[in-house]
This record gives C-alpha cells, structure tokens and sequence, in this order.
C-alpha cells in the first residue's frame, strides 16, 4: 500500500507525516512533488502537509491551488479516492474548491500553539471509524489562519449531511460553529486545521491521531 | 494598454480583525473619532488588450485568484494607457 505526500515550497510538515508512516505503521510513503502533474498510479491516499506553501503570500492557500500536481489530486479526490488537508493542506483544499468555505485570521491575530481538545462529531468517515461517537481526541494547532468561516447555507447543508468532522470544545480561533474538521459530502476529503501526526507517537505527548491513520489503512486494507 | 487598480476587502459581514486592532490602535493615539477601519488588498497591473473584454478579464482575474469570494469583494478602475 503506498501512501503520498505532497510536497509544496514551503510545506514544513511533510516529514512529521512521513516518518509517522513509514516507521510506526510501515506503510510505503512517497513524496510528490508539486511540479509533477500526476500522482504514482498506486497511490491509495494524498496528504498534503501543513506549513507555509509559497510563503502564504496573496492568502494561505491561494497560489498552492494552481501548482501543476493539483490537478491530478483533484482528479484522484473526484474518482473518491482519500484525500486529507492538514492546517495548511486544508487551507488548500478550500482554495482548490475541494472542501467549502475559507480560513480568515484567527479572531485574537495570535499566531496560536498549543495542544487543543477537540471533540469528534463524526465517527462514520473512513478517517474517523476507529473513534467513539462525541469522543474526546487532543491534537495540537499550530496556525495564524485556523478561523474557518462558511456562509449560512454551507453551514446549514454541512449539518445535512453531517460533513462536520471536529470540532473545538474550547474554540481557539473563532471558528463558525466551533468547527476545527470537516469532509467532503463524498467523505473521501478530510481538511482540519490540528496536527493529528503531531499526537501519533506516545514520545510526543500523545496518540489521539494514530487512529486516524490506522483508519484510513484499514479502509484501503479491505478494498484490496 | 491598461492600467488596473484592484481594491480587495473583508465583505462586511466578515469580522476584519486587522482593521479592528489598527482602530484600537489609533483610539490609544487619541484618534477616538476613528469608527470603522478596514484593511485590504491593492493591487495594480498593466494589461495588454488581448480582444477580450477588459472588465471582464479583469472580473476573472480578481474572482479566480486576487479574492476569495466567500470572504472578500473587490472592485476595481481600469484606465486605457497612452501608448506612445
């Protein structure tokens, strides 16, 4: 099973995720860099890393949509393969229109760093199935931009249909609605500002998000 | 040739929590007359006439990359350049 990890100028979370994957769950992980214009044809599921992709010039996010590779990602999110943002990968993810809505700066204009309880509205995606119902999970933020913001009918048709994933039990930022996580109406793209790999080893204070990963390996272990 | 001026804002119904802490800033300086600032983008471009319609390339320019439209309006002036 390979893995793939897109690689922008700028990403400074790529290895946390690497080294999670390859070492703790032993899965093949490859990097894709963003010049490329398609994906390895066996890649079972893209992560896009946090950090600052082009200096977040113009707006997190913005020019990282149009690199060559995206395409391809979204190509491989459409055919429902498993997609997930990261802090600034779900910045990119909304840009890319893959995921509704925007992150504004935080309501304080702190750049916010710290571990964040959060609770998990949705335990049905293929991201979230190896978590109870409502259960609390502690991942760190790590971001200036982290304030997600979707217009009243967004809001309204993502709780239809239940696309809101995490959400903050102290909203940090000014979150609509508290929201930290949310997916696709498909339910293969997740985006969400905390670091699940950052609490995936017990070396680094926690291990609320080994499961998240576990869950996505389970999900392509039965389809093979 | 075109000169574009491109002003991108915060729509008002976004909270700007720029604009609010430079207006707490002037309120310290005494300037407690200040009511509302916003902060927002500029931005300014030559643009050779290619055919197309110039407000309307500029509309897609602004839509599909300078403004996030869930968040953010733009407007924009466009004056024709004398080439010389």
């Amino acid at each position: 099973m390979k893995f793939a990890i897109i690689s922008f100028p700028g990403s400074n979370c790529e290895y946390d995720l690497f080294y999670l994957l390859r070492d703790e769950f032993q899965i093949e992980t490859v990097f894709v860099d963003y010049r490329e214009t398609s994906l390895p044809a066996d890649a079972k599921a893209v992560l896009i890393p946090g950090g600052f992709s082009y200096g977040d010039y113009l707006r997190s996010g913005a020019i990282a949509r149009f690199s060559p590779i995206m395409e391809a990602v979204k190509e491989f999110a459409n055919n429902g393969g498993l997609v997930i943002g990261i802090c600034n990968g779900f910045q990119i993810l909304t840009e890319a229109g893959l995921l509704p809505g925007a992150l504004r700066h935080n309501e304080s204009l702190n750049f916010i760093c710290k571990p964040e309880p959060l609770a998990v509205k949705n335990n049905q995606t293929s991201f979230t199935n190896l978590y109870d119902d409502s259960e609390t999970v502690v991942f760190p933020i790590a971001h200036g931009e982290g304030n997600y913001y979707c217009d009243e009918e967004t809001l309204a048709k993502l709780k239809q249909n239940n696309q809101i994933v995490f959400t903050y039990q102290d909203n940090p930022n000014g979150s609509v609605e508290d929201i930290a996580g949310i997916v696709n109406e498909a339910g293969n793209v997740l985006g969400m500002m905390p670091h699940p790999e950052r609490a995936s080893e017990a070396i680094l204070g926690g291990i609320d998000g080994a499961r998240l990963f576990q869950a996505m390996i389970d999900s392509q272990a039965v389809k093979n | 040739m075109f000169n574009v001026k491109i002003f991108v804002t915060y729509k008002e119904s976004i909270l700007d929590p720029q604009g609010e802490a430079i207006k707490t800033a002037l309120h310290r300086m005494d300037y407690t007359n200040v009511n509302q600032v916003v902060q927002g983008k500029y931005f300014e471009m030559q643009i050779k006439h290619n055919g197309q319609d110039i407000n309307e390339e500029v509309d897609q320019i602004c839509d599909q990359l300078l403004a996030n439209v869930n968040t953010e309006s733009y407007r924009f002036e466009i004056s024709e350049l004398v080439e010389g």
